[in-house]
């Protein structure tokens, strides 16, 4: 799948999106594996509190099953307007 | 019902003319224009960063729930990303109504969601560096109002 980074999270992370091939079922199952690879990632999921998460762009949940979800997108609260 | 995403920048009195233009039925406009504020004299820049697959879809669905709950006749939203300057105008939105308290009321609904679920991202550059802005609670708490 496609995974997308914003903001600071995009920076911490190094890239603006890449593609992973995982069998994580929900967006935690997912954080878990990310982090097990490399600090950059461990540094950037370190206080999932502080990200949001949006499935196929729409915002969704941490607990969110991943099945047939082709794009997760992380980011910290958005600040527009 | 309008809705841009864009770097350009735009003249939100020409917009504003514009809006609602030829419609006999409505009585109330409200407009509000957001601008980059630099408050302690250091900001350089504002680099407004986005979800370009998200944004006009999220951005939408906020101006077509503010529609439906207050009966508009028409809304506008316009949204810049990438660098601005100290002064310029960042977005502006505008609501028409047959009354100015459903104008108001959805004007200010279309604020506080485009504040906090729209995907942007701020990052100020000013003297001393680089930082982006954080959401506030406020902000999140706003949208209990609705």
């Amino acid at each position: 799948m496609n995974v997308m980074y914003f903001a600071w999270v995009r920076e911490r992370i190094g890239v603006p999106q890449e593609t992973v091939e995982t069998e994580a079922a929900t967006v935690n199952d997912l954080i878990a594996e990310l982090k097990t690879r490399e600090d950059r990632y461990a540094a950037a999921f370190a206080d999932i509190s502080a990200l949001r998460v949006a499935l196929d762009q729409e915002l969704s949940d941490f607990d969110a099953p991943l099945a047939g979800v082709r794009e997760v997108a992380f980011f910290p609260p958005m600040t527009g307007g | 019902m309008q809705v841009r995403v864009q770097s350009e920048p735009f003249d939100a009195g020409a917009e504003l003319n514009g809006f609602a233009q030829g419609r006999t039925d409505i009585g109330a406009v409200v407009s509000f224009t957001g601008v980059v504020r630099d408050t302690d004299g250091t900001l350089q820049e504002m680099l407004i960063e986005h979800y370009p697959g998200m944004t006009t879809s999220a951005i939408t669905k906020i101006v077509e729930e503010a529609v439906s709950r207050w009966t508009l006749a028409d809304a506008l939203v316009i949204h810049r990303h990438g660098p601005l300057k100290p002064g310029e105008p960042i977005m502006m939105v505008a609501t028409a109504a047959a009354h100015r308290a459903a104008a108001f009321a959805a004007a200010d609904f279309l604020m506080d969601y485009l504040k906090s679920r729209a995907p942007f991202w701020k990052k100020e550059i000013t003297d001393q560096g680089a930082d982006w802005v954080a959401a506030k609670d406020e902000d999140e708490d706003a949208l209990n109002r609705w």
